[in-house]
């Protein structure tokens, strides 16, 4: 088992680092998998997360210069860690200048990945900084546990508004309420809304666009033949609504969610190389 | 935490509640305007926070203020402070002041086998690395004169649980390392980024002294007009002899002491118990400016005359506020 990668472009190296703190944002552990073209960021659907997951995923060849991997076997040729994402936000956070951030799997005393980062310096020779943050090998009758996720049944499927815009509303209505339904239809129209004893509060957003692929998509069953007025609503966890839209640092350029009446909402950033898929159960 | 204010030549001293960080910042006359010196021996204790909340917002006094005078009124329990700002506007702050002991710590950094001297800037950037939650941070001699920094694990921490930072400087960042190969001390981060904030604002090389691990560890700025001295406790390295290092700074341990305070710079800290400001008129002070080094008689009889509980070599962990 083997792994070494190295990144010298700045503009790799930020756009990678955002991507990581957007996932310390979200995960205290996560899974880490490594393929030959792929990394992955899972977190995966357990009831100690309060039945959230995640399921991010990055081309190797966007952010890395030099990508070397040997899975655990040839017909097997894959790596799963468990770590911690805040220790490899902060090992980036302080690499802003480097010349180059080199990541290596190592075991010298435990399982680690090697963070070195080498920085400019007063002298003739750079300045490395190093950090070893320890990771799990996750043995390979446990990989099952973290498969992708399929694109659910969904009823309705939408395009988000600007998610600065959803966050400040987002952050309002957290004050008031700690759980918030989301309703959307496929004429474009979605509602963010909280309800208590003494207060009512609803958003309302139009135009927002459904996106085409419920269409395409042979197993989407649900949202053929729907009334296009009629709302599909899944009531929430506003702090992991919150938590999503605080901590999402990839700047999508396409934001989208699905929801599944009274099941799950199911949220998709994508960024060029980069998409990160965010499911929230709905509250009973 | 206390800040105290020392006449004669005016000096800033504080130490912390455990006695594990002492510093001390001297300025001479010219640093000032005008210096009328006090008494001899007149001091006085104010509270940090108060005296703080004077000069909170650096850039705003910056800008508005011409003139500051301090004033010490040792009859009525006073310390004045008055910031002459432009349009004819005076601030007047009264601190009232405590009973007053002096506090000063023993060291002399011409005992320290190690000495280290460079910008300051380089250090700070060196700490940024680590993280802010992080208590302790190893400084080491490498090989080829590099030296090092690496977090400090809390003893009993799991080894591979958390993250482990390290970083290599080449010596020619340095201006000056002479350090005894393959020494290496451990010490509190927090005290240390405080004096790297001020020393890179003020763009003045740093000197760091220091000796085998649980003797302190003295960190000095110098500048014609101030000086400013940090010493810090630092850790026994529990991989080396368990056996208290030998004392080669002038000062001899007498036994431990049956009390709570066994850790920090007790022995090296001598709080002169002196009613308010009366008597003790011939104290010695210390850091002086020069000659830099007191003498290790000078040491000593300071240490009988202290009087104050003498503990023994750090050994453990110190708990400051963190």
């Amino acid at each position: 088992m083997r792994f070494r990668a190295k990144i010298v472009d700045l503009a790799c190296l930020n756009h990678f680092s955002r991507v990581i703190n957007t996932i310390a944002k979200l995960a205290k552990t996560c899974t880490l998998r490594l393929t030959v073209n792929k990394l992955y960021f899972i977190l995966s659907d357990r009831v100690a997360n309060g039945g959230v997951s995640m399921w991010c995923e990055l081309c190797q060849g966007n952010f890395f210069d030099e990508f070397q991997m040997e899975g655990v076997a040839a017909d097997n040729n894959e790596i799963y860690l468990e770590l911690m994402p805040d220790n490899l936000s902060r090992a980036l956070k302080t690499a802003q200048s480097a010349k180059a951030v080199k990541i290596k799997l190592t075991n010298k005393y435990s399982p680690c990945l090697k963070v070195a980062v080498e920085l400019p310096s007063l002298s003739r020779s750079s300045r490395i900084v190093t950090h070893d943050i320890p990771v799990k090998v996750i043995p390979r009758r446990l990989w099952s546990d973290f498969k992708e996720p399929s694109v659910p049944d969904f009823e309705v499927s939408i395009y988000l508004p600007l998610l600065k815009t959803m966050k400040s509303i987002v952050e309002r209505m957290k004050n008031l309420s700690n759980c918030i339904v989301i309703e959307a239809n496929l004429s474009g129209e979605m509602n963010l809304k909280i309800e208590t004893d003494v207060v009512s509060v609803t958003t309302h957003f139009k135009d927002l666009g459904n996106p085409p692929w419920a269409s395409e998509d042979e197993c989407q069953s649900s949202a053929r033949g729907r009334d296009l007025q009629s709302m599909a609503e899944a009531r929430i966890d506003i702090k992991k609504l919150q938590q999503l839209l605080a901590g999402q640092q990839v700047n999508p350029t396409k934001a989208l969610c699905n929801i599944i009446s009274k099941r799950i909402v199911h949220f998709i950033l994508l960024h060029e190389d980069v998409s990160l898929q965010y499911f929230i159960p709905a509250l009973a | 935490m206390k800040c105290i204010i020392e006449g004669g030549n005016l000096s800033l001293r504080a130490a912390s509640a455990s006695r594990s960080a002492f510093a001390s910042f001297l300025f001479a006359p010219l640093f000032f305007q005008r210096y009328e010196p006090g008494p001899p021996g007149a001091r006085c204790k104010v509270l940090m926070k108060s005296f703080l909340g004077v000069f909170r917002s650096l850039p705003a006094l910056d800008k508005s203020v011409e003139r500051c005078l301090l004033l010490l009124r040792l009859r009525a329990g006073q310390l004045v402070l008055q910031l002459h700002c432009k349009h004819g506007v005076t601030r007047t702050h009264h601190l009232a002041f405590q009973e007053c002991e002096q506090l000063q710590a023993v060291f002399d950094t011409q005992c320290c086998a190690s000495r280290l001297r460079g910008p300051a800037q380089v250090l700070a950037e060196a700490v940024v690395h680590f993280p802010q939650t992080l208590a302790e941070v190893t400084l080491g001699a490498g090989a080829g004169g590099r030296i090092g920094l690496r977090s400090h694990l809390e003893e009993g921490s799991e080894p591979g649980k958390a993250m482990v930072t390290e970083l290599w400087l080449a010596p020619d960042e340095f201006q000056e390392v002479a350090v005894v190969p393959g020494s290496r001390i451990t010490f509190c981060l927090k005290e240390f980024r405080g004096l790297l904030s001020f020393a890179e604002a003020s763009s003045l090389p740093l000197t760091i002294h220091y000796d085998e691990p649980g003797r302190p560890a003295i960190f000095t700025l110098d500048d014609p007009l101030m000086e400013a001295h940090l010493v810090l406790a630092t850790l026994l390295d529990p991989e080396s002899d368990s056996q208290p290092p030998p004392a080669t700074n002038g000062i001899s341990y007498p036994p431990a002491p049956s009390d709570d305070f066994t850790d920090g710079l007790e022995s090296y800290m001598a709080a002169l118990e002196s009613s308010a400001c009366e008597g003790e008129a011939g104290a010695p002070p210390s850091p002086t400016f020069s000659p830099r080094t007191p003498c290790p008689a000078e040491s000593d009889r300071m240490e009988e005359e202290d009087g104050a509980v003498p503990g023994t070599p750090p050994h453990k962990k110190v708990r400051d506020g963190h």
